[in-house]
């Protein structure tokens, strides 16, 4: 009774196409968002640290890959790699104009990924699905490759690892060793909130719904004078962009430092099947799928010991790491048998619920 | 210009010189195809029958070798451990089938091949806790396996010829072959190409999906043992194989996915290619080229023949 | 700054239905008989083959401004592969399709789109996961140009031109009388309700010449009813050109100026529906008398 849309007329078309029509879905909104940014100030150093920002990041990252595979139906496996391409150009700008905000880096760097993601993305025009994957494979063992063999890259540094250097805004650090984590976490929420209204916009207007046709039937959308080359070509540089967003604020407002190794395959399937799981073409499915994949070792770091220890099982940090491989499989399993569409559809069911409770239906 | 006579004269010059080295590089790049065709044998037989591309291939390669190596670290004679394994093996096609299959029928492709990724992560899971993750010692010797190498004196140098290897290249070509007359002489055979036209219409003419499915995934799974003995037996059994499967994806390509023959042919020009291209050219970029060079080979193919060279045209209807 | 984005076309309700003329041959548009009018799209000796499989052999005729041409044959007459080559998604092997005047040999659907070719399809290619409304929006493609830095803001001009065009495809969703099933995601209308949407996505694009493949298959007489009123209306009031493949006799007699008939590939006979209807050769063809 609470959920309803009773009362709330849309008197334009404008109101009609709005992203959230309803009123209780835009105050929940802004409740979530104001949570959020209290969490910079209650929030405890290990909560945002361990799983807060990595959180957000890997949101960012997830919904970057969604506008890709979920929107626009572009299998991609190269996620690792457009986030490291982002991670490398932030660091290179960094160095190389110091006295520029790294806010301003962190953004421009994202524009080095598209372009890269666009080059891999040329292959398009020709290969259709499931071979476009092996293309971005391509791209992945390739740039992972380059982050290792170019010192160019790391500033010719011995270790060929980077290493945040020392940033602040109006006065705060907020990257390298002295940034707190409260800093930090505010900067990337900002930004991944930020980031966030601008994917939405863009999904909900014409060139979301020239992607979704190409998904749905690209014979038909061509036919319809959507230039599939032009569109497909959008959507690696849009979602290559976040991913390389995502990896500059990876290493530069989390990790501290990284190396090569950092943007392999297992970055790539991990962020994929936090897609999958949260839910294909679906925004709020990427943090969804984002939160319960990150999360889960953690969770399971801390209930496993406290089920097993009493009985005087010694629950060993490589066991959880197995045990959470495991889940994650099932999970996966469980999901595209049950629910196909990811934890995003049962986000909507459960409020297509609450719209009619205390009624059934 | 210098650059380009080192990348377009040198290495050339350099396979004239040592004849006896090139001969050597083609030689290991066979084998290495042999071993790539082989997993893209799995591949093959399972997306053949099925439509499914099984994404978990490469880590049941890995834990059909550490199940066979588990057994025998229990102090099971190697063939009984032999046939234990494929046991396991049948258990695991079973499994599959039932839990993970037998849902998912009638789904579009994409959520099967996505479905096979959570396979993979299960049993990454699964083999890393009952077995750890440290690398193990394939039992090459208690198999009967040959053990050390021949030179032959050749082009006014030596090439070295492990046997082992040349058992890999016999057992693996004797596979195939028996593979490619089972699909296409057999009943069961027919079944199984049926099953990879349409699902639908197979169940109505009264094959049973399940039953070809068992069967199909259990023949991937007896090939993923062998790959994984061969494999093992020239360097140790480890979880980084599985990434390594990742390799028969270039393989599949150039082949096409449903050729058994095409699985030879394509893991061959990858195998050589690469050992060639890591050796000659891999130099002159710092080494380590043999990571991306066969997606890239695979790339630059599918550009110009988007359906492999052996696949069959795909001519969309509207 | 783009000029005005209302459509050209005011797509106003449909009349009242139980008024609708039916039997009417002639557009209230033109007064001259449909074969005196200008040629919009001559097919000349187009031929088309795939492998071993010659879908069309030299087919020659053309469909002139403002009618409806039907085209009909057996099935495996070679009328959906006619369609696709003037929609530029097959190529002919042999001849040439000219088009407003133009002649293209090799033209990319997007050109045939662009051009003012919309289509329909036997097989409803409606975006599945999408609502009625999208899709009808994807249809307005073509018309939005709005730069990407607005896109990105969804605000300014990007935010007017949806506001815009959704008032176009209002419009259309009023004419065809789907506004209870705007919402719905496509997958789960009914087979009837589908080819209505897709009909609305191809109206969208305010085509010069719309191809319509088989747009009542699988409709029941109401169905069908309401259907042939939608497509005399778009013909008389936007003077849209049609191109239609249909089944039901009773269907084509009724609603075309002009019939074109396709058998194995070839075209047999050419004329007004009485005299095809009369033509020896299409009796022979339908009813299966051995060549």
């Amino acid at each position: 009774m609470i959920y309803r849309e009773a009362g709330q007329y849309k008197t334009s078309y404008a109101a009609d196409m709005a992203v959230f029509p309803l009123r209780q879905d835009r105050i929940g909104i802004a409740v979530i968002i104001a949570l959020a940014y209290s969490m910079a100030y209650f929030g405890t150093d290990f909560l945002l640290q361990a799983v807060l920002i990595p959180f957000l990041i890997f949101a960012l990252a997830a919904i970057g890959l969604n506008l890709m595979v979920g929107y626009a139906g572009l299998l991609s496996l190269g996620t690792g790699g457009f986030m490291g391409v982002g991670a490398y150009a932030c660091y290179k700008l960094m160095t190389a104009f110091p006295d520029v905000n790294v806010i301003v880096w962190v953004l421009m760097s994202g524009f080095f990924s598209a372009g890269i993601g666009v080059f891999f993305g040329l292959p398009s025009l020709r290969i259709k699905g499931f071979y476009l994957a092996v293309a971005t494979l391509a791209a992945q063992f390739f740039l992972q490759w380059s982050f290792n063999r170019i010192p160019w890259l790391v500033n010719y540094n011995i270790s060929g690892a980077i290493e945040a250097p020392l940033r602040t805004l109006f006065g705060t650090a907020i990257v390298g060793p002295t940034a707190s984590a409260n800093a930090r976490y505010l900067v990337v929420l900002t930004l991944v909130i930020f980031l966030t209204w601008i994917a939405s916009n863009i999904v909900h207007g014409r060139i979301g719904r020239q992607w979704m046709a190409i998904r749905d039937m690209d014979i038909a959308a061509e036919l319809m004078g959507i230039k599939l080359l032009q569109a497909k070509l959008l959507s690696f540089a849009v979602s290559s962009y976040f991913c390389g967003v995502a990896g500059a604020m990876l290493v530069f407002f989390w990790l501290g430092g990284a190396e090569y190794n950092v943007f392999n395959i297992n970055q790539s399937f991990l962020i994929l099947f936090m897609v999958i799981i949260g839910g294909l073409g679906s925004l709020i499915g990427s943090f969804f799928g984002a939160a319960l994949i990150f999360m889960m070792p953690i969770g399971l770091g801390i209930v496993l010991p406290a089920i097993f220890e009493p009985l005087g099982i010694r629950v060993g940090a490589e066991t959880i790491e197995h045990l959470r491989f495991m889940i994650l499989g099932a999970l996966i399993i469980f999901f595209l048998i049950v629910e196909p569409h990811g934890l995003a559809r049962l986000w909507q069911i459960a409020k297509q619920k609450l719209r009619v409770w205390p009624f059934p239906y | 210009m210098n650059a380009l006579y080192q990348i377009f004269v040198e290495p050339f010059v350099f396979m004239g010189e040592a004849p006896d080295l090139l001969l050597q590089t083609i030689w290991e790049g066979f084998v290495s195809g042999i071993l790539y065709a082989l997993i893209a044998l799995g591949f093959v037989l399972i997306f053949k029958a099925s439509g499914v591309f099984n994404f978990a291939q490469g880590i049941m390669v890995v834990f059909a070798a550490l199940t066979l190596v588990g057994f025998h670290a229990m102090g099971i004679p190697a063939i009984i451990a032999l046939i234990l394994a494929i046991g396991v093996m049948f258990l695991l096609a079973l499994t599959v089938e039932r839990v993970v299959l037998r849902p998912l029928v009638n789904q579009p492709d994409i959520i099967l091949f996505m479905a096979t990724f959570g396979i993979t992560y299960f049993l990454i899971g699964l083999g890393e806790f009952i077995f750890g993750g440290e690398p193990k010692v394939m039992i090459a010797d208690e198999l009967y396996l040959p053990r050390g190498r021949t030179d032959l004196d050749v082009a006014g140098g030596f090439v070295s010829i492990q046997h082992i290897d040349l058992a890999a290249a016999v057992i693996a070509i004797v596979m195939i072959a028996v593979l490619g007359v089972f699909f296409s002489k057999t009943r069961i055979g027919r079944a199984l190409r049926a099953v990879a036209d349409s699902h639908k219409a197979a169940l109505s003419v009264g094959i049973s999906l399940n039953q070809i499915w068992v069967i199909v995934w259990f023949a991937a799974g007896i090939v993923a043992l062998v790959t994984g003995i061969m494999w093992g037996a020239r360097s140790d059994v480890s979880f980084a194989l599985q990434i390594i499967a990742l390799k028969a994806l270039p393989v599949l390509i150039l082949g096409g996915f449903t050729s058994i023959p095409g699985a030879i042919v394509g893991g061959l020009i990858i195998g050589i290619g690469e050992k060639i291209g890591e050796f000659y050219w891999g130099p002159l970029v710092g080494g380590g080229i043999e990571t991306w060079l066969a997606y890239v080979i695979a790339l630059l193919f599918l550009m110009f023949r988007p359906q492999g060279l052996f696949g069959e045209k795909i001519i969309e209807r509207v | 700054m783009s000029a005005s984005t209302t459509s050209a076309h005011e797509f106003a309700p449909a009349p009242a239905v139980a008024d609708a003329p039916r039997g009417t041959t002639q557009s209230d548009a033109a007064a001259a008989p449909a074969a005196d009018r200008e040629v919009l799209l001559a097919v000349e000796n187009v031929s088309l083959g795939f492998g071993g499989v010659k879908a069309l052999t030299d087919v020659s005729f053309d469909i002139r401004k403002g009618e409806i041409r039907a085209i009909i044959g057996p099935n495996g007459a070679g009328k959906t592969s006619m369609l696709n080559c003037i929609n530029g998604f097959y190529h002919p092997t042999e001849g040439r399709i000219t088009f407003r005047g133009e002649t293209r040999r090799k033209m990319r659907p997007y050109e045939a789109a662009a051009g003012g070719i919309a289509r329909t399809f036997q097989n409803v290619a409606l975006f599945r996961g999408m609502s009625t409304i999208d899709n009808i929006m994807a249809g307005r493609s073509l018309k939005m140009k709005s730069n990407f830095f607005w896109q990105l803001l969804r605000y300014g001009p990007a935010m007017r031109e949806e506001v815009e065009h959704r008032r176009v495809v209002e419009d259309i969703i009023d004419f065809l009388q789907i506004q209870a099933i705007r919402k719905t995601p496509v997958g789960k209308l009914p087979y009837g309700l589908q080819k209505r949407v897709e009909l609305g996505r191809a109206l969208a694009m305010e085509p010069e010449l719309l191809l319509l493949d088989e747009p009542m298959a699988g409709m029941n007489l109401e169905e069908k009813e309401d259907m042939s009123r939608f497509i005399l209306d778009v013909n008389q009031h936007f003077g849209t050109t049609i191109a239609l493949i249909e089944h039901d006799m009773g269907v084509v007699m009724d609603l075309s100026d002009r019939v074109v008939v396709l058998e194995y590939g070839r075209k047999i006979a050419d004329g007004t529906p009485a005299e095809v209807k009369s033509d020896q050769k299409v009796i022979d063809a339908y009813l299966g008398v051995p060549h």
